[in-house]
């Protein structure tokens, strides 16, 4: 029976828990950090020492901890990729752009427990050599940059920020920089640009890999606010510690966003890969069910990027047993565990982190005209395939939902979709809005042909009008 | 006939670090590393020099060589593979013992994608190709498609690449995004923004190479718009190679637009007249008429600029009140096929009978080599005293010479100019005034505003006068002879920095004008009896021979780019600092050059509209 684990949302909702410095200091808080930075070097048998960073650097690693914010790329392996030779500064930003629709982790942190997200950014500073970070905030989080702030201005006082850190002769500077409400801008070049005070256009890689050119052409960290809360706890427990949380290869715990049609909405921290998808969406302690009559009818698992899966898709898993052996098994998707690896074989991903459900009652056509709308108003409009593709999808889509659609709207939509993503566009955001629609029309192909086909016979029937002339036009004559 | 450059002012480049990669089966090496456009910094060399290297094509909208890259119009998408490197980080072999490579599950943009050592790279595979058909729908979906009322059309990358790569028909059927259609963004350029493909070369180039940020994008996705800044004016003097570069009509040139068809413009290779800089350029003409000057490629002098100021002033050759007949005070009433001739006579008994000394001449450097050739040896024999006109402007650091003449090299080197140039005008006025100098060549120059005033200049017993526009000298002149623009004739110039560079005739000269270099050597011959080369070929190689400088040029040597030669110059010394054109130090440039109109009118005659 899947159960929850917080360590990271251990005191968030708690009765009396405020997110000032002296509640977070009454719980425990900033004792990992002051351990962290009297850490002595280590000698290594083979003769080497480690400075306290660089154990740090080898804890994190050793956690297998993946990235929060929505690729899950490992992270150890991401600050093993800063140029640390190249005499230019290195940055940290802190993502707390949280913008992926049906994501709301990150501001349960950010406004109700910030400290511990700021030990966690000091602690990993402090392992990568960072004396200046920034923290890039969703413009819509008024009130968290507030928090924020304030945090901020206490930890200063307290001396966990600022000139000797807590006299062990470290500096460190964090600043919050509040975005403009663009989707864009939590792709981490595309925050990059947009923290040297330009458009968020994101950058080409290569060569503007962040760890080696980033913020102003330095080596530059971009992590999410929850990857960073597990910095200070793996810092806590040790990597090994912190690997036996979670499933091979997928350690940790995970804030999951659950939304959508569940009787109970709201955010659970588990153990990644210990509890299924309809676990999470099922039980009581978790969604606590459909409502009353209703049925599944599809799961988006990893925040509206992800492609969606059907009830009653069934997937092959590979999976190891206890023996170390591979086998093979077919599963349910609602008995797909809820790890990077598993949504990944199933052909989508946990992103981040975030479970929209939807059932029978669900107009699935409606569902992605919004979803499209949405992303043809974030594209940033760089480059070609997203730029124009992202509003063709989202004009299809409108046009089928508002009466005028055609039979051949699935094919067409598909097409379009198809073009786009697979490294034909500078961002991963090519991917976010076309897998949708790639996903949707594939697995609920029989709605968008019934929708177009229903529309051509009212059209027919009504004789010439606007829409009949449309048809027209998209014959290959016009 | 040789055709080896003369100077090597270089000393050999150190060996180049090649890399060794395959595009389409077929081997190149290239070097790893090439000259940033920008910095000049070496920066690794990417996929589609390679393909270029190995003859294969990579549509493109972005990039372009002489920018920074920015990777956004995804036409240069291409497949590739690297070599395959087991768990042991060994490479993993064919069984025929050639490494094996590992074709990438996703493309790579040509354009900005650094080679690796052993890379394959697939240009033409059906993949690559239904992704530029991707590309190319998405590109044309908004497009308004009103090529034909486009400038561009005949010369735009939409239009080409949609053959060479598109599909026949749209399957498009919904309202297309609808943008600004007549944005005045500057004083010579007007932008049609739904037209604009985003590419962002005229963002890079006005940003980058000018220093001027001028150009952006607003709004989001497809609603992306390309501006000026608010209250910001598109003004600087570089604006018109944004157009150039633009690889649609989004751009327009206010002085282009809606002129002329380009396919019906005859196209030949000239120089600029404007400046010292003598950036190389295409004139397009079309029957005797020219509509447009544009760069043409030259790293030793322009990379592939110009400035406004050089590009628009070509006005003047057109203009009706040409000087276009040979004026001779005895020969009034003569059929006009016999005026020169006569002229040229009447002149070459003139100057015979002339004493030494009692001849001067005042050349212009803004005539050619060849011409000033001829001139100085004439005036040699004559025992006359010469000189050229100095002629300046505010300078840019980026092109634009405060040398306003484009041949002052030439006049040094051929030894009409005094050093300094213009030092003996006042000898030549105190030779008119003391009534020793009793006769006077003027050769394209007004000399009445250069301390010779119709007073001096009445003084004269013969005053000979050529040039191409009616001035106050023109009107005193006992002989006239009409010549010739550059866009006219055929010649070459010796740049500020010593490139000898040639042009080619583009339009026939109006009425009776004629090349000057061709009736100078009439009038040598006539004179002195000497013998010059009657082609303009044959008089360069001659000129080449006899002046040491040019010694070892030829005319067909000199190609499209010209060659260059040692420059002495008395304050520094031989100057050999020629070196390709990297447009750093953009930040000293002069923004918001005033307008082409104003800053010619400082130095035209009052009541010229051109002619600078
Ligand atoms: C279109 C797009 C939007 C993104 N938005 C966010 C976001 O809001 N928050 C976030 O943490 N990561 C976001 N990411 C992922 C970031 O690019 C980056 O991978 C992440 O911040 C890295 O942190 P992590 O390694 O700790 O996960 C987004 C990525 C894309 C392509
Ligand atoms: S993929 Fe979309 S969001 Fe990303 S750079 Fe291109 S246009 Fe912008
Ligand atoms: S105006 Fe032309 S050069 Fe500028 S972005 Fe648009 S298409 Fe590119
Ligand atoms: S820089 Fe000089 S030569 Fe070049 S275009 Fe301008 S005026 Fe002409
Ligand atoms: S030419 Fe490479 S992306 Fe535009």
């Amino acid at each position: 029976m899947a159960q929850e684990y917080r360590q990271i949302l251990k005191y968030v909702d708690q009765p009396g828990y405020t997110p000032d410095i002296d509640c977070y200091l009454r719980n425990g808080g900033y004792e990992v950090l002051k351990r962290v930075v009297a850490l002595p070097p280590k000698t290594l048998p083979n003769g080497q020492t480690l400075s306290g960073p660089e154990q740090l650097r080898q804890e994190v690693m050793a956690s297998g901890l993946r990235g929060r914010g929505g690729a899950g790329f490992s992270c150890g392996l991401k600050w093993s990729f800063v140029d640390r030779k190249s005499g230019k500064p290195i940055y940290l930003i802190c993502n707390a752009d949280e913008s992926e629709p049906g994501t709301f982790k990150d501001k349960q942190i950010l406004y109700k427990d910030p400290h511990q997200m700021i030990e966690g950014m000091i602690i990993a500073c402090y392992a990568n050599d960072v004396h200046l970070a920034y923290i890039y905030i969703r413009g819509e989080f008024a009130e968290g940059a507030k928090i924020l702030n304030r945090a901020l201005k206490d930890a200063r006082a307290k001396n966990f920020l600022g000139k000797n850190i807590l006299g062990c002769g470290y500096d460190l500077e964090i600043h919050v920089h509040r975005g403009a409400g663009a989707y864009i801008c939590g792709e981490e070049t595309g925050l990059i640009e947009s923290l040297e005070g330009k458009r968020a256009y994101p950058r080409i890689k290569p060569p503007y890999f962040p760890a080696v050119l980033g913020l102003y052409l330095c080596p530059t960290i971009v992590n999410n606010v929850e990857t960073l809360c597990a910095v200070r706890h793996i810092a806590a427990l040790g990597g090994a510690q912190y690997a036996k949380l979670g499933t091979p290869n997928n350690t940790g715990t995970r804030i999951v966003s659950i939304s959508g049609h569940v009787r109970k909405p709201g955010y659970y921290e588990v153990e990644v890969g210990k509890a299924t998808i309809g676990e999470l969406i099922n039980d009581p302690i978790f969604g606590g069910g459909l409502r009353e009559g209703r049925k599944l009818k599809a799961v988006i698992p990893g925040g509206s990027s992800s492609k969606v899966f059907k009830a009653g898709e069934r997937f092959k898993l590979k999976r190891r047993g206890l023996d170390g052996k591979e086998t093979e098994q077919e599963v349910d998707m609602l008995d797909l565990p809820y790890d990077f690896d598993s949504l990944i074989a199933a052909g989508s991903m946990s992103g981040s982190g975030a479970i929209i459900v939807l059932d029978d009652s669900t107009d699935i056509v409606a569902v992605l005209a919004n979803m499209s709308e949405f992303y043809a108003h974030e594209s940033c409009g760089q480059c070609t395939p997203c730029r124009e593709g992202s509003l063709w999808m989202a004009k299809v889509l409108h046009r089928l939902t508002q009466g005028e659609g055609r039979k051949g709207d699935a094919e067409y939509l598909a097409r379009i979709a198809d073009n786009i993503p697979g490294g034909r566009t500078v961002c991963a955001f090519g991917e976010a809005c076309s897998w949708p629609v790639q996903s949707f029309v594939a697995k609920f192909k029989e709605e968008f042909v019934a929708r177009g086909a229903a529309d051509e016979e009212h059209r027919a029937q009504q004789g010439t009008g606007p829409a009949a002339k449309r048809e027209l036009a998209a014959s290959p004559q016009g | 006939m040789s055709t080896a450059l003369p100077t090597q002012t270089q000393p050999a480049p150190p060996p180049v670090d090649k890399i060794k990669v395959r595009v389409n089966g077929k081997d190149v090496e290239v070097p790893r590393t090439t000259p940033d456009p920008v910095s000049g910094k070496p920066v690794p060399t990417t996929m589609i020099q390679a393909c270029f290297a190995a003859g294969a094509i990579v549509p493109h909208y972005c990039y372009h060589p002489k920018l920074p890259v920015a990777g956004n119009c995804r036409m240069c998408l291409v497949e590739f593979g690297t070599p395959a490197v087991g768990p042991d980080r060994k490479p993993i072999l064919n069984p025929d013992g050639t490494t094996k490579v590992a074709k990438s599950p996703r493309p790579a943009i040509a354009c900005a994608t650094p080679l690796t050592p052993g890379m394959e790279i697939y240009t033409d595979t059906p993949a690559v190709k239904q992704m530029r058909e991707g590309v190319l729908e998405f590109l044309l979906i908004n497009h308004p498609l009103d090529c034909p009322i486009c400038d561009q059309a005949g010369e735009c990358r939409l239009q080409e690449y949609s053959v060479d790569y598109g599909q026949s028909a749209s399957r498009f059927v919904e309202t297309k995004v609808h943008k600004p259609k007549r944005v005045d963004l500057g004083p010579r350029i007007v932008l049609d923004d739904e037209r604009c493909i985003l590419c962002t070369r005229c963002i890079r180039f006005t940003r980058d190479i000018v220093g001027d940020e001028a150009l952006g994008i607003v709004n989001r996705g497809s609603y992306n718009t390309l501006t000026a800044y608010p209250g910001k004016v598109f003004d600087n003097n570089y604006t018109l190679n944004a157009v150039d570069i633009c690889p649609v009509g989004a751009l327009t040139s206010k002085d282009f637009r809606f002129q002329m068809r380009v396919w019906f413009l005859k196209e030949t290779k000239s120089l600029c007249t404007s400046c010292a800089t003598g950036c190389n350029i295409v004139i397009g003409s079309r029957e005797e008429k020219i509509y447009r000057y544009e760069p043409r490629e030259n790293d030793a002098v322009n990379a592939c600029w110009m400035c406004d100021y050089g590009r628009l002033n070509y006005r003047w050759i057109g203009r009706s009140d040409r000087l276009v007949e040979v004026r001779n005070p005895k020969a009034e009433g003569r059929r006009q096929s016999e005026r020169w001739a006569a002229a040229i006579d009447e002149i070459a008994g003139k100057l015979k009978q002339a004493p030494a000394g009692s001849v001067a001449v005042v050349a212009s450097a803004r005539q050619t080599n060849e011409e000033l050739y001829l001139l100085a040896k004439l005036a040699k024999a004559l025992g006359a005293v010469t000189d050229s006109v100095p002629r300046t402007g505010a300078s840019d650091r980026l092109l634009l010479n405060a040398d306003r003449n484009p041949n002052s090299n030439g006049a040094r080197l051929t030894g009409i100019a005094a050093e300094p140039m213009g030092s003996n005008l006042p000898k030549i006025a105190e030779g008119i005034r003391s009534g020793r100098i009793k006769t006077l060549i003027v050769v394209g120059e007004d000399v009445t505003r250069h301390g010779l005033g119709a007073d001096l200049l009445g003084k004269l017993e013969t005053l000979i006068v050529s040039d191409i526009l009616p001035n106050a000298t023109t009107r005193l002149a006992h002989y006239l002879l009409p010549g010739c623009a550059q866009a006219e004739k055929r010649g070459t110039f010796t740049n500020t920095k010593g490139r000898v560079q040639k042009f080619m005739k583009a339009v026939e000269p109006p009425g009776e004008a004629r090349a000057e270099w061709d009736f100078l050597r009439a009038l040598a011959l006539n004179t002195t009896g000497q013998k010059d080369a009657v082609s303009i070929e044959g008089l360069f190689n001659q000129m080449a021979v006899e002046i040491p400088s040019f010694n070892g040029l030829t005319w067909a040597g000199l190609g499209d780019t010209g060659a260059t030669v040692k420059i002495y110059c008395q304050d520094r010394g031989i100057d050999d600092t020629e070196q390709p054109l990297t447009p750093t130090e953009t930040s000293n440039i002069q923004h918001r050059t005033p307008n082409i109109q104003s800053q010619g009118a400082r130095e035209k005659p009052a009541g010229a509209t051109a002619k600078i």
